[in-house]
Parts: C-alpha cells; sequence; structure tokens
C-alpha cells in the first residue's frame, strides 16, 4: 500500500474526533467592471457578475466534500472594496449596493460575502465616508455580508481621523441590532496592514492585484494540534515545535488539495492556503488549549504569549513546507468568544484584555470577537483600535480588532451569538479616558520601517 | 485510473469482508490492496481500490454506506489523492 494503514486511520481521526476540518474556501470576484453613474445599474451588474462567477461554487464544494470525506464547513465570496467602486455614490446608494450584495449571497447559497469596505489608512475618498456612513445600517440589515476597514499601515501610519469613524461605526452597529446582543459588530473588522487575499470573515475583501477570479482556502485543526502536544508530554519545546509543524504540514497539504481541486473544477486560479488555525466553540477545537497542553496551568498566564509564539511559528513552518502560495493572515487565531479555551480562561480571571492585546504582538489576528461593556464610550474604542493598529504597524503585520459592544451588558454578563460566532464574556476595559489623545485626530505618521526603498 | 481508500470500521462478525467485496466487484472496481486491523477493539478493515472510469465515486459511496448499514458497520469511501496529499512529499 503506498500509504500505511495508521496513516489512513490517522486521517480519519483527525476528522472524526479531532475536529479537522477545512474552514472555508472562498471565491474571490473582482468587480472592478461593475462600476456605473447609477448605483441602480451598478447594483445589477454586481449581482449578475458574482451570482455568475459564483454560480457553481457551493455545488463543487459540497461535492468535493464527499469525495475526500473532509468537512468543509463554510463557503464564501469575497469581492473589491465596495468603496473603490465609485466615489459618487451616497450612502443610501451604498444601502441599495449592498441590498444587491446580499440577494446575490442568497442566490449562491454561501455562508458570507465579504468586502463591503473601505481602504483609508492615509485618507479618505467621498465614497470611502459615504460607504462608512452607511455601514451600521448595512450590517445590520443583513445577514451575510462582511465589513472592513483598512485604517493603518505601516507605509502610512494611522489615520486617526478613520480610528475615530470607526470607533463610532461599532458603536451605531451595536446600537442598531441591540435586540440581537449588538451581533452586527461580528461581521465589522477595523485592520492595520489589511491582507488582500484573505479568505477568513469577517475581513475578507478580493483586492486590486488580484486576478478576475481567485480560490483561497482557509484551514482549521486546533484540535488536531492540540492531540499532538497532548502526546508529547515530556518534550522539550524545540522538539515540540517539531512535531507542531509535522502535523500542520499534514492538515495544510489537506487544504492544498481541496483548493486546487476547486479551482481545476470551476477553472478559477488557485490564489492561496491562508495557515491560520482557526478555533471553533467546539470543545477541544480551541488556541487556548493548545497552549494549555504546553503546559501552562490556564491560558493568559505568564508565559502565554512566548508559547503562542512557538505555536505560531511551528503553524508557518509545518505550512509553508506543504503549500507553494501561503497568505491571507496565516497564524493562530485568538477570537475570544469562538474559543471555548479562552472564554474559560476570561472567567477564570486568568485572561484580560491587556495579556490579549500582548498575545497579538506574535500571532494573528488581534483584539477579535471581544465583547466588551455596551456602555464603553466611543473614544476607549478608538484607543483600543489605535493600540492594536500600533503593533500592527510598527510590527510590520496585520493586526484587527472586531469588539461588541454589548448593548445592556456588564463585566461579567454572557452575550451569545450562536454558531461559528459562540458566545463571550463580557471584559473590562481601562476606563480611563484617552479622549484629549485620540480627539487629536489627523494622522500618526508612518514609522521609519516604512523607508525600506 | 483513480484510486480511493475504504475503510471499515465496527463491530467484527461474520460477512464483513465478503459483503464489502461482493459490492466493489459488482461495481467493477479492482481490490489492489486490503489489510485489516483490530484498533481498540474495533475492527478496521481498510482496501484501496481503483475505479472504472465509468463510475461516479459519489454513487458508489452510496451505495457502500448502504451495504454498511445492512452489515451494521462504518463504510467511508474517500479518493487516495487525500492521503497522497497528507502522507507524501
Amino acid at each position: 500500500m503506498s500509504y500505511s494503514s495508521e496513516e489512513i486511520l490517522e486521517t480519519i481521526d483527525m476528522v472524526e474526533k479531532l475536529h479537522f476540518d477545512i474552514r472555508t474556501v472562498t471565491l474571490g470576484i473582482s468587480l472592478l467592471g461593475c462600476s456605473d453613474p447609477s448605483a441602480s445599474s451598478a447594483a445589477r451588474k454586481i449581482y449578475e457578475r458574482i451570482t455568475n462567477a459564483g454560480e457553481r461554487l457551493v455545488s463543487t464544494v459540497r461535492k468535493l466534500e464527499k469525495t475526500y470525506g473532509i468537512p468543509i464547513v463554510n463557503t464564501r465570496v469575497a469581492v473589491t472594496p465596495i468603496a473603490l467602486l465609485d466615489h459618487d455614490y451616497s450612502p443610501d446608494d451604498y444601502l441599495e449596493l449592498a441590498a444587491a450584495l446580499e440577494r446575490a449571497a442568497q442566490t449562491l447559497e454561501i455562508d458570507f460575502l465579504g468586502g463591503f469596505s473601505a481602504l483609508v489608512p492615509k485618507g479618505f475618498t467621498r465614497g470611502d465616508l459615504n460607504l462608512m456612513a452607511a455601514l451600521p445600517e448595512v450590517l445590520a440589515s443583513t445577514e451575510k455580508i462582511c465589513g472592513s476597514l483598512n485604517v493603518a499601515s505601516t507605509k502610512a501610519g494611522i489615520n486617526m481621523d478613520a480610528v475615530n469613524r470607526a470607533a463610532h461605526l461599532i458603536c451605531r452597529a451595536a446600537a442598531l441590532t441591540a435586540d440581537r446582543n449588538g451581533i452586527a459588530c461580528a461581521k465589522l473588522v477595523i485592520f492595520a496592514n489589511a491582507p488582500e487575499d484573505n479568505p477568513f470573515m469577517a475581513g475578507a475583501f478580493h483586492g486590486i492585484g488580484e486576478a478576475e477570479t481567485v480560490i483561497n482556502i482557509g484551514i482549521s485543526g486546533p484540535g488536531v494540534v492540540r492531540a499532538t502536544v497532548e502526546r508529547c508530554p515530556g518534550y522539550d519545546l524545540g522538539s515540540l515545535a517539531e512535531e507542531i509543524k509535522k502535523t500542520v504540514f499534514k492538515i495544510t497539504r489537506a487544504g492544498e488539495l481541496i483548493g486546487r481541486k476547486v479551482s481545476k473544477a470551476l477553472g478559477v486560479p488557485f490564489g492561496i492556503v491562508d495557515l491560520s488555525l482557526a478555533p471553533t466553540p467546539a470543545p477541544g477545537d480551541s488556541v487556548a488549549n493548545i497552549l494549555e497542553a504546553m503546559g501552562l496551568e490556564c491560558c493568559g498566564a505568564h508565559g502565554t504569549t512566548a508559547a503562542l509564539a512557538l505555536l505560531n511559528d511551528a503553524v508557518k513552518k509545518g505550512g509553508a513546507m506543504a503549500s507553494s502560495s501561503v497568505g491571507g493572515l496565516s497564524g493562530s487565531f485568538i477570537p475570544v468568544s469562538e474559543d471555548a479555551g479562552m472564554i474559560a480562561a476570561v472567567e477564570r480571571g486568568a485572561l484580560s484584555l491587556p495579556k490579549l492585546e500582548a498575545m497579538t504582538a506574535v500571532c494573528s489576528v488581534g483584539l477579535d470577537m471581544i465583547a466588551i461593556p455596551g456602555d464603553t464610550p466611543p473614544a476607549i474604542i478608538a484607543g483600543l483600535i489605535a493600540d492594536e493598529m500600533a503593533i500592527g504597524v510598527i510590527n510590520n503585520k496585520t493586526t484587527a480588532v472586531r469588539l461588541i459592544p454589548a448593548p445592556g451588558k456588564k463585566v461579567g454578563d454572557k452575550v451569545a451569538f450562536g454558531g461559528l460566532l459562540g458566545e463571550a464574556p463580557v471584559m473590562a476595559v481601562n476606563p480611563y479616558a484617552p479622549d484629549c489623545f485620540v480627539g487629536r485626530g489627523g494622522r500618526i505618521p508612518a514609522p521609519l520601517q516604512a523607508l525600506t526603498n | 485510473m483513480e484510486k480511493a481508500v475504504v475503510t471499515v470500521m465496527g463491530n467484527d462478525k461474520v460477512g464483513i469482508v465478503a459483503g464489502i467485496t461482493k459490492e466493489l466487484a459488482a461495481n467493477n472496481c479492482n481490490i489492489i490492496d486490503i489489510s485489516q486491523t483490530l484498533r481498540q477493539g474495533i475492527f478496521a478493515m481498510i482496501l484501496v481500490i481503483e475505479l472504472p472510469e465509468s463510475l461516479d465515486l459519489l454513487l458508489l459511496r452510496d451505495r457502500l454506506e448502504t451495504v454498511g448499514a445492512e452489515l451494521g458497520v462504518r463504510v467511508l469511501l474517500q479518493h487516495a489523492d487525500l492521503f497522497q496529499y497528507m502522507h507524501r512529499i
């Protein structure tokens, strides 16, 4: 046999016992040809473009899922940042475009559609400002649309006017969905150095450097990595990293295979495999549990950042060997609400917002799916975003913020979002006011790291 | 010719091998490797097969699942590329 019984049974165990899956197959679609002075005409073109390009996406994914016996959890579409279509659309025009995007997503029966986005690290166009004005209503009134704002980059610095606007948008999105625990905020990501080929939501969009269409794959597998670590109780950390690399190699290869097969079946170029370890609320499918299996009493203990750095690096090294094209976010995710181990650590008092912020310096993506008190002022949210953006800009990496100011909730309460979004304990923020600092506005200049030429 | 891996898992009893291989023969599938093992007390049989070009893998998957249900065992059918990709460079 060209592979042993043990290898075959190991693969089956990964799926059946350890939650291994392909998290997402994401079809990127350029909408640059859909611009039109009339928003209604543009909406019609967008709908036709997406439904034509994605017509066979879901059926192809379902067939490959059965052919290889690997669950593919989500099928998604990412489009050109909608603010790039035209600078003259009004907020109402953007609502019309959003309705067309939602209809297209419903027609294709995909799980999410990302790209209701604006790229504003250095400044705003009229279109950017109007899209941002419409964004809370769009996220509140649609089911599948995700949005993002790139407000900072190593090359441009941090657009603090955009950070302040983003903080207000988050508060508005929470208020508009107060009856659903502010769930609109779960569909909005604020980025520094946003990648243009990220298949994961809520931050996926189809970058302007991409081909007309492209297939990107997001893998998963915290449960598989945890089981590997649990098998190595006496190993020193260098040897442990080697074992993690071998496991991640295998799961990345499965992602690469699925990506190539979807690409071939649809006649769409294969883009990248995103090496991120994406947890789910399912027991055992937790990044926090991996860190604990390494020997920490609880995620959040001193040593957590070092353990996460080791994990993140081993994931990249194992994955880079396995795929000819790695991209997207590629690192371990640490979303609180989507990771049962993180939730438990917060509830034990072991994991705090400052510790999470430190952890984001060594992994992807950032302060992700964190519920904060519903009465948190926008200035404090702007301060949180600015700190996270600074970590990304200075370290030349992607960072992101996805916060939910849970309406009517206080520290210690819990909010449930359901499905992959899980449930989040409301965490304390530092109550001291950053108003005068963030209120200065303007742009924090690009750091020396930007001057590489 | 495309290859696939059939994995059969369940309580050991008379007729499992016969039932599965009979269905494979009826679908004109050539068995190129077969092994059996006991895993934590559970019977596991693994067959590597060649699929005739005219046979849809998903159709065979459904047929084998039906036979498996009759025999009281779980039957998985997966395209062999998965194992090639995951376990070989």
